[in-house]
């Protein structure tokens, strides 16, 4: 099966969640005119990242009764959608979540497990973290959403991959750091490097949605990708401007990338499993 | 032992460094609502290397750049931001400071060099912030980290901006970025002054180099090495300890007042937001 992937690589503002739900619909206009089957938005695209207190003005329930969530929805009769924003479930907890709408459906939420609070980070003091890694059914296939620091850490990518999942959603609002006299920053380096590995090793589609803009100076890189099951890339939106890159993605490339390089098929979870019982001193 | 040589490390790609600083200025100026900027242009090279950065972000005929000098400016001073302002083809005015300054220097005869110079850079202060409210233009600042670091600048004077594209940036990495930007060699080349009395240069007052200090300074902000693991690495331990005593002891000019906290919910402490949320 072949389908048309679109990353939509907007500049979210802040705590503004009326002026990012307008954007979002302007990029599925877009997106819908270009034939887009699958429309991947960054993390927190619909409230912004730095949120800090504004979270409790700006979160929303991941209910399709809000208003914010209703829109979304509505919009994913259109296409399919990969949405961002700062959740917050009936007992107050804040997330930060990322949902898989299709067909006026909400398909799967995932909560964003690793949370960044060191150096420049400090989400840990405003959210709870997700307690899930899982992969889901799609019309498109079996997926998982994982979000930015999730994907910095091994074992999200792991294990969405033994559960199941042949398409890796990755969303970030990745703040650009580390210049050197190399052509890109240091964190743009390394996320494309890791990015590029998973689908190499797991012969899976990675499709990576990181947003562009500023908050209080600090930037967001862009440059989103989709790599394909071989590890090369298939597409590259800009550094650090809007963007909407459309790519087609031949999902019958993955079986036959698996079929040179069988890793999926040679893998030995109950190994890793014995292994990890033994690390973690569990009898 | 001899100090490492981090030159390379210091090396900036320059292309990369305008790219984000460009879009930087854009951005946070436009978000709030304004087009313009405004900026003192002293003749050196660091308001230099902002000039060039802000008029390519925001146009040229959307930047005001004041030059301001006290009478014992140097002359060149005044000629090299002059340079600027033709070359980029800036709205540009001239404000002496000096009748500004001079009643309260004659008011004050134990005056020092030291505060006879913050008074200067609170003189500029107040004639930029003027002008920003008259423009409508956003104050950009000019202090670089190197400075920002050691504390070579004036408190509520040079160090006052709403945003500053090169405070991230070492003094030899300006050199770098201003050379990539084609400002006017004269500009770059120059011995790096405040210019606060006549004949100053920063590296004399300070007693050190830019050269050396980037690289120190790079070890223990930008690499975390503590002051005793640049003394392995071959730095001198009295030079280590001075300039490692200077970022402590010069911290407070990089925070704003300290609040006492006694409500629920303290402005600063635990009222916290962006600035971008009020836009």
């Amino acid at each position: 099966m072949k389908i048309t992937v679109g990353l939509a690589q907007i500049s979210p503002k802040l705590a503004d969640v009326r002026s990012n739900c307008e954007t979002h619909m302007m990029f599925v206009d877009r997106a819908a005119r270009e034939k887009v089957d699958l429309l991947v938005f960054p993390e927190l695209s619909l409230t912004g990242y730095m949120l800090q207190d504004a979270m409790a003005h700006t979160a929303r329930k991941a209910v399709p009764s809000d208003p914010l969530m209703h829109s979304m929805l509505e919009a994913s009769q259109r296409l399919d959608l990969v949405v961002g924003f700062a959740e917050v479930d009936e007992r107050g907890r804040y997330f930060t979540s990322g949902a898989y709408l299709s067909r006026g459906q909400i398909a799967h939420l995932h909560r964003k497990v690793y949370l960044p609070t060191y150096g420049m980070f400090d989400e840990g003091r405003f959210f709870d973290s997700g307690d899930s890694i899982r992969a889901f059914d799609t019309r498109f296939g079996r997926m998982a959403i994982l979000i930015c620091e999730d994907f910095w850490h091994l074992s999200p990518p792991y294990l969405a991959w033994l559960d199941g999942a042949d398409v890796l959603l990755l969303t970030s609002a990745s703040p650009g750091r580390g210049i050197s006299d190399d052509d890109r920053l240091g964190s743009a380096r390394f996320v494309e490097t890791i990015n590029k590995s998973y689908a190499a090793i797991f012969g899976n589609y990675v499709i990576h949605s990181n947003r562009v803009g500023f908050e209080d100076g600090q930037n967001f890189w862009g440059g989103s990708t989709i790599f394909n099951p071989d590890g090369e890339l298939v597409v590259q939106a800009p550094y650090f401007e809007e963007a909407l890159t459309v790519a087609e993605i031949d999902l019958a490339q993955i079986r036959r990338s698996r079929a040179r390089t069988p890793l999926l098929r040679d893998e030995r979870p109950e190994l890793t499993l014995r292994e990890l019982r033994r690390i973690t001193g569990e009898k | 032992m001899t100090p490492p040589d981090l030159t390379a490390k210091l090396h900036i790609n320059t292309e990369l460094a305008r790219a984000v600083l460009k879009t930087f200025l854009r951005d946070e100026i436009r978000k709030v609502g304004i087009e313009h900027a405004v900026l003192g242009l002293s003749g050196g090279i660091d308001s230099a290397l902002a000039c060039y950065l802000v008029a390519q972000a925001i146009g040229a005929h959307n930047v005001y750049a004041v030059r301001m000098p006290y009478r014992t400016s140097s002359p060149d001073s005044l000629d090299h931001a002059q340079l600027i302002i033709d070359t980029l083809g800036l709205h540009s005015e001239t404000v002496d400071i000096t009748d500004m300054v001079d009643p309260l220097i004659a008011r004050t005869p134990d005056i020092t060099p030291l505060r006879k110079g913050n008074l200067m850079a609170r003189a500029r202060m107040i004639v930029l912030y003027d002008r920003s409210a008259a423009h409508q233009a956003l104050v950009v600042g000019t202090s670089n980290k190197t400075e920002l670091l050691l504390g070579y600048g004036t408190l509520f004077g040079d160090m006052a901006s709403a945003l500053n594209p090169i405070g991230d940036l070492y003094k030899t990495q300006v050199r770098q970025l201003a050379q990539a930007l084609e400002v006017p060699r004269p500009i770059v080349d120059k011995p790096p002054s405040a210019d606060l009395w006549i004949g100053q240069t920063d590296e004399d007052e300070m007693g050190l180099t830019y050269a050396d200090v980037d690289q120190l300074l790079y070890l223990l902000v930008d690499e975390r090495y503590s002051p005793e693991e640049a003394i392995e690495a071959g730095f001198d331990r009295v030079y280590v300890e001075r300039v490692w005593k200077l970022i402590r002891t010069m911290q407070f000019k990089r925070r704003g007042p300290l609040i006492a906290k006694l409500s629920k919910r303290t402005v600063g402490i635990d009222f916290l937001y962006l600035r971008d949320w009020g836009y």
